[in-house]
């Protein structure tokens, strides 16, 4: 029997609700700051989200690396080129319905590859606690190799932000 | 299993009720102590500058925070007309939120015994319970989110103050707060890899047996000055107030915020002192830990604890009265061309020594290795800093500078 009133879908649909809500906010909002801390609830949604699957360290790093780093770059870079307090600028460009084609798109794609793969699998009753040390742990055993690849990358794209910014 | 006794098993209502009671006390206590914070402060530093203070409001002047709080309340809450009055109403929440954040993680009290992570429990209404807010399993790092939180607070009013010395003040504010926040974040790997848990109550528990256990040489030297000076540099205090420099900035960040507003970004900074004094005795010194005297267990831990914290206030009004305001250059070169490096040396460092000393691997390798790792780095740094200062100095060549 699915139990839809547990403490856990409650939590999970208001967040659910608040994420949704603030990401088509997100797009329609004429005012780029609004926009940017909209996107600033749609991060902190799933951090919520991944709190509620008891993945602790997965949703602090959210907060850490998504909305204390890249989301405080993102408003720094709005606020010191154009960001007008008072009067809206028109931010939605000509093409939006193309987007929304897309977006539907891939939701569909999503929900399909969700549904197909786990039909209508039960979770299990205990919850799978996996702590920070099982995630150090297989970061720096199993998936070594991916994760330096990873860090070479980011590398790489710090190197190239610099030079391109380097003005000699 | 670590984690707080009180929430393993089944929960019932006395246990929420235990929970809210802590919650409760901790968010009264810091108000508390933020007005304490804020009399202790002006008294000591008039004290230092052979001045009186305040004098008049109550014995020794204690109720003159009071005094101003309630004046806060009745004054003219102003916005800028050309202010965006949404994120300007929602900025000093955003402060003062962040700011009782932090305090949930610090274990104020309990017994903690011979590094056992078991032990430092208290009974509070028949239930074993940790004497802290809550103890998450990534436990410290909940202070960096919070941090990291805190700019957008600052960053979000001066912005939407739709003024010019706002948003200079609140760049020069987060920029600040993000560089040193590298360097905080590093001297806390340090202390996580010497108590070997990221929860604050087994970093506590990890220190507690005495002159051994207390990894002062892991993190007493480098990681807790590193983390010391970061810190300072996050509370924007002196000698790193640059942010609210008055004779460049008008008030910084808040120069448009008045009334009960201005209040809460002023409520959000005190905080804050007590907040990072208290993360600070945490990580590096024992928090609650120590001797214990005729056996009053449920006193003299949350004494020393309060002991402790009350030393680092003590310091960081000290600092306020002696050391000048640093230059914007100077301060990016002190966190990010001082601080950061040494740290990363640091973590180097101790941990060859850690897997010399408990994973028994032969010391010379371990040595060579290390070594050569320390001196490429060393050589590649040396390198960048001295290409950054050419860079500088050709952009500022002399027939520049010659108006100045």
């Amino acid at each position: 029997m699915l139990s839809v009133l547990v403490a856990q879908n409650i939590a999970f649909g208001i967040i659910a609700a608040i994420a949704c809500i603030s990401a088509v906010r997100m797009v329609t909002t004429q005012n780029v700051v609004h926009a940017a801390l909209y996107l600033v609830a749609v991060l902190a949604s799933l951090a919520a989200i991944y709190i509620l699957l008891v993945a602790e360290f997965v949703a602090t790093t959210q907060f850490l690396v998504y909305i204390g780093a890249v989301m405080v770059l993102f408003l720094f870079g709005v606020m010191l080129t154009r960001a007008p307090t008072t009067g809206d600028s028109r931010l939605t460009g000509d093409h939006w319905p193309i987007g929304l084609g897309v977006a539907v798109m891939l939701a569909g794609v999503l929900t399909y590859v969700v549904l197909d793969f786990f039909g209508s699998d039960q979770l299990p009753n205990d919850p799978i606690v996996f702590d920070t040390a099982d995630v150090g742990d297989s970061i720096f055993s199993t998936y070594l190799v991916p994760f330096e690849a990873v860090s070479v990358l980011l590398l790489a794209a710090l190197i190239g932000a610099i030079v391109l910014v380097r003005k000699d | 299993m670590s984690g707080d006794p009180l929430l393993r098993g089944t929960i019932d209502f006395v246990d929420v009720l235990v929970v809210l009671f802590k919650v409760g006390i901790a968010f009264g206590f810091l108000l508390v102590a933020t007005m304490f914070m804020v009399w202790f402060e002006r008294k000591l530093i008039s004290d230092m500058q052979n001045r009186i203070g305040p004098n008049v409001a109550g014995p020794w002047g204690i109720l003159q925070t009071l005094a101003d709080g309630l004046k806060f309340f009745f004054k003219e809450d102003l916005r800028p007309r050309e202010a965006d009055s949404l994120v300007f109403r929602l900025a000093p929440y955003l402060s003062v939120v962040t700011a009782f954040v932090a305090f949930a993680i610090v274990p104020v009290g309990g017994v903690f015994k011979d590094g056992d992570p078991t032990s430092g429990t208290v009974s509070l209404f028949g239930k074993e319970t940790y004497l802290q807010v809550a103890d998450p399993p990534m436990g410290i790092l909940l202070l960096l989110a919070a941090s990291s939180i805190a700019v957008y607070g600052i960053m979000l009013a001066g912005w939407s103050s739709g003024s010019k010395y706002p948003l200079l003040g609140a760049v020069r504010a987060s920029a600040q707060a993000i560089s040193y926040e590298a360097a905080l974040g590093m001297a806390v790997v340090a202390v996580v890899i010497a108590a070997g848990s990221l929860s604050t109550h087994d970093i506590v528990a990890a220190q507690s047996g005495g002159y051994r256990s207390w990894y002062w040489f892991a993190t007493g030297l480098i990681p807790f000055v590193v983390f010391f000076i970061a810190a300072t540099a996050e509370l924007n205090r002196p000698p790193f107030d640059l942010v609210e420099a008055e004779q460049e900035l008008v008030g910084g960040f808040h120069t448009e915020y008045s009334s009960i507003r201005f209040a809460m970004f002023f409520l959000a900074e005190f905080m804050n002192v007590i907040t990072m004094s208290a993360i600070m005795v945490t990580l590096f010194f024992g928090g609650p830990a120590g001797p214990i005297f005729f056996g009053l267990d449920w006193l003299f831990p949350t004494l020393w604890f309060f002991g402790k914290v009350l030393v680092f206030l003590f310091v960081f009004v000290w600092f306020r009265a002696t050391l000048p305001r640093l230059r914007y250059d100077q301060l990016m070169n002190l966190g990010w061309k001082v601080l950061i490096p040494v740290m990363l040396g640091w973590l180097l460092v101790y941990r060859a020594i850690v897997l010399w000393r408990d994973d028994k691997i032969d010391p010379i390798p371990t040595i060579i290795v290390g070594s050569i790792i320390a001196i490429v780095c060393t050589a590649l740094l040396t390198a960048a800093f001295s290409a950054g200062d050419r860079a500088f100095e050709r952009e500022n060549t002399p027939s520049d500078r010659e108006g100045s």
